[in-house]
This record gives C-alpha cells, sequence and structure tokens, in this order.
C-alpha cells in the first residue's frame, strides 16, 4: 500500500514538473513576441531568429555541460537514466530527467532577457556565440552556488548566510539583466536614441497589439515558473504552497500592471501601454523570489512597489544612456533586486544581509564574466553592426529577409 | 476641361466621395498620401520620450470634370471636407489637356 502511495505520488509530481516545465518553455514565445513587439519592423526578422537560436542553443548546451556544473552529475547527462540518477544518496521524489528539463527552459529564460536589451544593433552570430557561453557555464556557476548549494569558490555558502530566491528574481532574472547590462554598455546605444544635447528620443516600438500578446505569454507561463518551483503537489501541504504561489503570481503581476500605468499617467499624462506591460513583468519578477508566503495583499502591494520603481528606472537608464529597447535591464535586474529584498519581510529563513550578498555574488559574477566574454567576442569578430546595416536594418543585413516584405515601405 | 485636386482629411472621404457623386461625378482617383502645411505635425509620447510627427496622414483625390462641372465640384469638396479646424486640407485646380478613354479611343469631354 506504501509503495502504491509512493508510486502514486512519484507519478503525480512528476507530471506536475513537466506541465510547469512547458508552460516555462512557452515563455520563450512570450519574450519573442515581446521583444518583436518593441523593436522597429526593420528589426523583426532578426530579433525572432535570436529567440528561437537562444532557446535550442540553452536546451543543448544545458544539456552537454550547464546542468552537470549546476547540480552535479556526468556531462551529456550520462548518469542520468530513466529511473533515477546513478549514485544519488536518496531515492527522488520525482523523474530525474523531469527536474532536467524544469531547470533547463529556465536557462533559456535568463537568456532572453539578454536578447531585448541588445535588440537592434548586435550582431547575431556575436549574441549566439555569447549565448553559448551564458547558458553553458555563466548561469550554470551562479546556480550551482544558490539552488546547486555548492559554495562560492569554496569562501562560503549563500544558503547559509540566509540567502533564499525561490524562483529565480536573481539567480534567472537578476542574473539575465546583469549580462544584458554587460552587452549594452559595450555596444552603445540605438544610433538616433539620444541628442548631442543629452535629450532622448522615442524609437517607437513596431507592433504593440504582439508586445502585449507576449506579456500575457509571459504571464501565463510565470505560473509554471513560480508554481513549478514548489516542486512538488502530491500532499495537501505541497498542493496548497502550489495554490498559494499561483495566486500570489497572479496577484502581483496585477498590481504591477496598475501601479505602472497611475505612475505613467502622473509622470507624463498619458497612460503609456508599453509602461504598462513591462509592469505587469515587473510585479512578477518582484514576487519571483519569495511567492509563498506573502498574503496575496501583500504580493499585490510587492508587486506594484515594482511597477513603480520599473517606471523610474527605465527612465533613469535613459539618462544615464543606457539603451535598453525593451526595458529589460529595469524589468529583470532593478526589479530582480527589489524582488531579493523584499523576501525577508514575509519570510524568516531569509535574512536582509544574505539576499545583498546573495545578490552581489550573482550580479558581479554574471556582469564581470559577461563583461570578459562579451569583450573578447568583441575583439574577435566584433559585436555591432555597421551604421549602415543599422539604417537599413539588421532583418536585411543577418538574416537577409523581412518580417513584412508586402507592406513595409522603405 | 480642370483636373481637380483635394487633400482631405481621410475621415471626410465618404462625404467627400457622396457629394461628388450627387452632383453628377463619373470617377475619382484616391491616394493616401502624407505631408505637413499650417497644421504641422504633432507629437507623441512613447516610454517617456516626446517624438513629432512631421508628416500627417491625408487623402488625395483626383478629379477630372468638364468645363460645365468645374465650380460644382469645388463646391461639393469644400462643402463636405469642411470641419472649420487647421488640417481641413486644400483644393488644386489645373488645366487639362487631354483625356482618352482607353478601351473605346474616346477623347476630351466624351471621355471624362
Amino acid at each position: 500500500m506504501e509503495n502504491e502511495i509512493f508510486q502514486l505520488q512519484y507519478a503525480l509530481d512528476t507530471f506536475y514538473f513537466l506541465v510547469c516545465g512547458a508552460l516555462v518553455m512557452w515563455m520563450a514565445a512570450g519574450f519573442s513576441m515581446l521583444e518583436a513587439g518593441l523593436v522597429r519592423s526593420k528589426n523583426t526578422t532578426e530579433i525572432l531568429t535570436k529567440n528561437v537560436a537562444l532557446y535550442a542553443i540553452a536546451c543543448i548546451m544545458y544539456m552537454v555541460c550547464g546542468y552537470a556544473i549546476m547540480y552535479g552529475g556526468d556531462i551529456m547527462l550520462s548518469t542520468i537514466t530513466g529511473d533515477g540518477v546513478t549514485g544519488a544518496e536518496e531515492p527522488a521524489t520525482y523523474a530525474p530527467s523531469a527536474d532536467f528539463f524544469f531547470q533547463v527552459v529556465f536557462v533559456a529564460t535568463a537568456m532572453s532577457i539578454v536578447s531585448g536589451a541588445v535588440a537592434e544593433r548586435m550582431k547575431l552570430w556575436a549574441f549566439l556565440a555569447f549565448a553559448v557561453v551564458m547558458t553553458g557555464f555563466i548561469y550554470p556557476m551562479e546556480g550551482s552556488w544558490t539552488w546547486g548549494g555548492n559554495p562560492v569558490f569554496g569562501m562560503y555558502t549563500l544558503g547559509d548566510l540566509g540567502f533564499l530566491d525561490f524562483a529565480g528574481s536573481g539567480i534567472v532574472h537578476m542574473a539575465g539583466a546583469a549580462a544584458a547590462l554587460a552587452g549594452v554598455l559595450l555596444l552603445g546605444a540605438r544610433k538616433g536614441k539620444y541628442g548631442e544635447d543629452g535629450s532622448v528620443k522615442a524609437i517607437p516600438g513596431a507592433n504593440l497589439p504582439m508586445a502585449t500578446l507576449g506579456t500575457f505569454i509571459l504571464w501565463m507561463g510565470w505560473f509554471g515558473f513560480n508554481g513549478g518551483s514548489v516542486l512538488a503537489t502530491a500532499s495537501v501541504d505541497s498542493a496548497n504552497a502550489v495554490a498559494i504561489v499561483f495566486m500570489n503570481t497572479n496577484a502581483a503581476a496585477a498590481g504591477g500592471l496598475i501601479a505602472a500605468m497611475v505612475t505613467a499617467r502622473m509622470i507624463f499624462g498619458k497612460a503609456d501601454l508599453t509602461m504598462t506591460l513591462n509592469g505587469a513583468l515587473a510585479g512578477l519578477v518582484a514576487i519571483t523570489a519569495g511567492p509563498d508566503t506573502p498574503s496575496a495583499l501583500q504580493a499585490t502591494l510587492f508587486g506594484a512597489v515594482g511597477g513603480v520603481l520599473v517606471v523610474f528606472s527605465i527612465l533613469t537608464l535613459d539618462k544615464l544612456k543606457i539603451d535598453d529597447p525593451v526595458g529589460a535591464i529595469s524589468v529583470h535586474g532593478v526589479v530582480g533586486l527589489l524582488g531579493l529584498l523584499l523576501v525577508p519581510i514575509t519570510n524568516g529563513d531569509s535574512s536582509f544581509s544574505g539576499q545583498i550578498i546573495g545578490a552581489l555574488t550573482i550580479f558581479g559574477w554574471v556582469f564581470g564574466t559577461s563583461l570578459i566574454v562579451f569583450g573578447i567576442i568583441k575583439a574577435v569578430m566584433g559585436i555591432r553592426v555597421t551604421a549602415e546595416e543599422e539604417y537599413e536594418g539588421v532583418d536585411l543585413s543577418e538574416c537577409g529577409m523581412e518580417a513584412y516584405p508586402e507592406f513595409t515601405m522603405k | 476641361m480642370k483636373l481637380i485636386t483635394a487633400i482631405v482629411k481621410p475621415f471626410k472621404l465618404d462625404d467627400v466621395r457622396e457629394a461628388l457623386s450627387e452632383i453628377g461625378v463619373q470617377g475619382i482617383t484616391v491616394t493616401e498620401v502624407k505631408g505637413f502645411g499650417r497644421q504641422k505635425g504633432h507629437t507623441e509620447l512613447y516610454r517617456g520620450a516626446e517624438y513629432v510627427v512631421d508628416f500627417l496622414p491625408k487623402v488625395k483625390i483626383e478629379v477630372a470634370v468638364g468645363a460645365a462641372l468645374v465650380e460644382q465640384t469645388i463646391e461639393a469638396i469644400t462643402k463636405a471636407a469642411n470641419t472649420g479646424k487647421i488640417g481641413d486640407g486644400k483644393v488644386f485646380v489645373s488645366p487639362l489637356e487631354q483625356v482618352i478613354r482607353i478601351r473605346t479611343g474616346e477623347t476630351g469631354e466624351e471621355a471624362i
């Protein structure tokens, strides 16, 4: 009897894990649509190519060595078999390959964040070269120090210091934003974004219905992102935890959206849709580090704080001439940090000092290594398209085809 | 014969077409165009940054008419397209040397 219940639990948890992984996989579609909507039409094909290619690269590199670096085991997943990890101390409560599948889609999410920030000016192949290193090495290293539980270069263990990041405000989102920031700093702004007098010029996105669809897809995928991070659902306790996480994830997104919309209305006099969309994502990022402990009201307020912060962050980055076409650094980086710092308010297992040390560790590692890798790629093959290619659109120079060949007026 | 070219606000196109049909105009050519006049462009806002839209969308209507219909046509267009606000557009009248109907080879007012 006991064995039968265990089998049922194993099957249910594995099934839940896989469905959540599929939901997170769908976030790749969300990022693709969001980014395709917020760039100009002449750069659409290229941003879509980057998004599909980075997803596939993440899947391959995490299989080759990323998972092994993060959680142990051998490269190429050779120690993962159908019925468990060879040599594991305890019997798993779900299929090990389901764990790999759930983890690999998170890597792709982190990498998707980079593509939006460097959009409209970065060379396709230089970006993909970076994606190989990011998903195969940079992300798995910081993942091993956090979710993997390994000490940071043998010096300190983040978990012991009170660092807690439930589904990855810091580990996934801020990490992606740190790499994005390094890329943007080396790339420079898009031509025409900033005037010589320091003024900020608008470069409107081509397709706001697409950006809105992308945001809703991300919002939906986030239920897998946060909900799956409970790692189990086959008991009353874990089922309750999953339900709370779903509820709070949704509440935070709603709070962030309204807060950003109202903030934009108060600052600009108009309800800016792109800011509003960024607000929903900011709410989601803000709750990701701790969706299991706040009340629904607290989650809504946490999301709202993220929604307000993201608007000011986007405006501040523009003042600093850090050109981020989709607001990825603000949404995932600045609000990712906020998410980490909000956890100790409702969760006694974490501490502010632990969260700050964890954030500094993740940011320092990812930003530093990304700067080096982008720097090497820049020296070897260059990372930015020529001024003429940028003017004509990277669709033609990188992919040789337009996204809307029948009604693009040149 | 005259070629009457009118630049009007896009949302007035239907009114103008009806007014022209009523006075017996047989055909018109319509083009979506962009440009500026005294109305200039206008500013829009995107993520907190203002940008100027220099050229506003308008509709260009071209009508070829015989001498008898010229005044009526101008009146119909100006009446139908008038909102009293800036940006209503203009009507240009220019002489038309020759008109040929391709199918039959008719020329002059016969061909209009």
